[in-house]
């Protein structure tokens, strides 16, 4: 890297301050508060706060709510990302078989990549809607009962898709861009080798694509774990009976809804655990630069 | 083992632009024969068409008196050696080796000997568990090479397999696939843009232009009798010269000619020649020397001896045999 060399002193730092003032203020800053929120307990009224160990977290563990967000959020995040990323990949392999129209496709496949998780979820609420929604109108047709208020499992899916939807796009441009970086050399000495389609796919293609699919198994993962509040709070509000109160969604439940902030702010440091946990392992790895 | 035939091949894309046209090619079984012309004459277009990687839209290819226009490249019983090896960059050269006989079942046993014996005859054994990066240009090559012969094929396809590489061992790799395709006596087919290269590896060349064949021949045969100003101009080295006929107006035996062709080394210093010509520029080559100049208004290279004489100018005679002619138009050969 080049070295660059300042005389004055204070003009790196200068230079450096919007960046680092953004950071401490909305990150830091916060991230500190919560961790000292987390040994303390507020009384009723917010007037006297008192220090208690590690009674908050002890609570958690205790908590069979909390455990079960736990559970929740670990089908949610898996269903998300499988369903995201199998979904972009089987896009992906179709617009690379294309010649000319491949740019038209592509275009019209990163559309919902530019709408906000708030604005799918709205939309996706009134398409899942179970009085005045399309969705399970023509489910009830063909003789299945669609209803998220109440139904567990149903509430489940409806907000997987809603949140899987936004993300396809992400994953499906990265997706177009690994595969045709493989040269075609490569799956046409695959075909002379006596492999068929389906052989040179698992074979030759997806060996090849594993850079890619790594990075967006992380990078989809963080996702469904953390940015999908906006599409749980337009959507299910984590019900029915918590059934969909994934980890984000709890911490600003009980915390802002509940007013318990004392374990509000022990949620967010596990969460905090969580995220760095994922950043190393994906660092480590992308290092290695996976398969070959 | 198998004779290749190729009756009226020719591709026409949607459009109606040919990349190649009538091609009649018929290759005896262990021949080798390249096919050799300018970047876009459809070289490569005709091979991948006899590998099956494009279609065919005209006429047929048949490997061993079976037509497969429309069999899978798999089934076509070919190897083919790309340009940049399209080696599997995730699997080891052993399994690299593997691939197509495990495809096709081969039993373990069986896809162990012909791997060590590929190995063997190829010398990559000391690298057969690295993978392809971690190997320099010419044992990637190599390793291309041995996963074309462990399927013992009815016929090799090369896809300008050594331009890759650089010039040395470009010349020591032509030598050793010449040789194993002697050793092993299977039918191959050889594209390359370089003269040089289809005239040492080949038995017969076939000369492509614009999507047309120009000339099919041994490498004696196209050198000494080019059957167009084409073929003149593009095989040998340095090239022949092809001069106007009335830039010579003096000599003798041109006929009708418009076009007259002389190559370099056919040209010799004479006090009684009848062709002046003056001199612009040298090349030394060390045993003899390249010398660029002018007859009538035309640039000519001449190839003398190193220790030759260099005034301004030069008189020179040429035997009437080593004369080719060509119609101005057309450019075909007349004599």
């Amino acid at each position: 890297m080049k070295r660059a060399l300042f005389h004055n002193k204070f003009l790196p730092w200068l230079l450096l301050a919007p960046q680092l003032i953004v950071t401490a203020i909305f990150f830091l800053w916060p991230a500190a508060q919560a961790i000292r929120q987390s040994f303390l307990r507020e009384d009723a009224f917010g007037l006297r706060s008192q220090f208690v160990g590690l009674a908050n977290y002890r609570a958690l563990w205790g908590s069979s709510e909390y455990l079960n967000s736990f559970k929740v959020t670990l089908i949610f995040t898996v269903s998300v990302t499988v369903l995201t990323m199998v979904f972009a990949l089987l896009m992906a392999v179709a617009v690379d078989r294309l010649v000319r129209s491949e740019k038209v496709y592509t275009t019209l496949l990163i559309w919902p990549y530019a709408v906000a998780p708030a604005v799918a979820g709205v939309l996706w609420w009134f398409i899942f809607n179970p009085s005045i929604g399309i969705l399970p109108y023509v489910l009830s047709q063909i003789g299945i009962s669609f209803n998220w208020i109440y139904d567990k499992t149903d509430a489940m899916i409806f907000v997987v898709i809603a949140s899987a939807w936004s993300r396809i796009s992400y994953s499906f441009l990265f997706f177009v861009a690994g595969l045709q970086s493989i040269p075609g050399s490569l799956r046409e000495a695959a075909a002379i080798d006596g492999a068929g389609p389906v052989k040179r796919f698992f074979t030759i293609t997806l060996p090849l694509l594993s850079p890619t699919t790594f990075f967006l198994l992380v990078v989809n993962l963080v996702y469904a774990m953390f940015e999908t509040f906006a599409v749980i709070d337009a959507t299910t509000l984590g019900g029915p009976a918590q059934s969909t109160n994934i980890l984000v969604y709890k911490v600003y439940q009980d915390g802002f809804v509940g007013q318990n902030l004392g374990s509000s702010a022990a949620q967010s440091v596990v969460l905090m655990v969580i995220v760095i946990a994922l950043t190393v392992i994906q660092f480590r790895f992308i290092e290695k630069r996976v398969a070959y | 083992m198998a004779q290749i035939t190729i009756d009226k091949l020719g591709k026409v894309y949607t459009g109606g632009t040919h990349a190649v046209e009538d091609i009649n090619i018929d290759i005896a079984d262990g021949e080798f024969i390249v096919l050799v012309g300018p970047s876009g004459c459809g070289k490569s277009t005709l091979l991948r068409m006899v590998a099956g990687l494009e279609s065919i839209t005209e006429g047929t290819v048949s490997i061993g008196g079976r037509v497969v226009n429309d069999v899978e490249p798999a089934e076509r019983d070919i190897a083919m050696v790309f340009q940049n090896y399209a080696l599997y960059p995730h699997m080891t050269v052993r399994q690299n080796l593997a691939y197509g006989l495990k495809n096709r079942g081969t039993s373990k046993p069986e896809i162990e000997r012909r791997v060590a014996e590929a190995a063997e005859i190829l010398q990559i054994g000391a690298f057969l568990d690295r993978k392809p990066r971690a190997l320099s240009g010419g044992q990637r090559q190599r390793v291309a090479m041995g996963r074309a012969i462990v399927r013992e094929p009815a016929a090799f396809l090369f896809d300008e397999p050594l331009s890759n590489l650089d010039a040395k061992l470009r010349i020591t790799m032509r030598l050793e696939i010449k040789e194993l395709q002697k050793r092993l006596g299977t039918t191959s087919i050889y594209v390359t843009h370089d003269q040089l290269e289809a005239m040492t590896l080949a038995d017969r060349l076939v000369v492509l232009n614009k999507g047309r064949v120009e000339q099919i021949g041994s490498p004696l045969e196209v050198y000494r009798k080019p059957a167009s100003a084409f073929v003149a101009g593009f095989i040998g080295s340095p090239a022949m010269n092809l001069i106007q006929a009335r830039a010579v107006p003096h000599l003798p035996g041109t006929g009708h000619a418009g076009l007259i062709g002389i190559r370099p080394e056919d040209l010799h210093p004479a006090t009684d020649g009848q062709i002046e010509m003056k001199v612009d520029a040298v090349e030394e080559l060390g045993a003899t020397r390249l010398v660029h100049g002018n007859i009538g208004g035309e640039n000519v290279t001449v190839t003398l001896p190193a220790d030759a004489d260099l005034p301004e100018s030069l008189r020179l005679a040429v035997a009437p045999g080593a004369l080719h002619l060509f119609h101005a138009e057309t450019g075909a050969r007349i004599a």
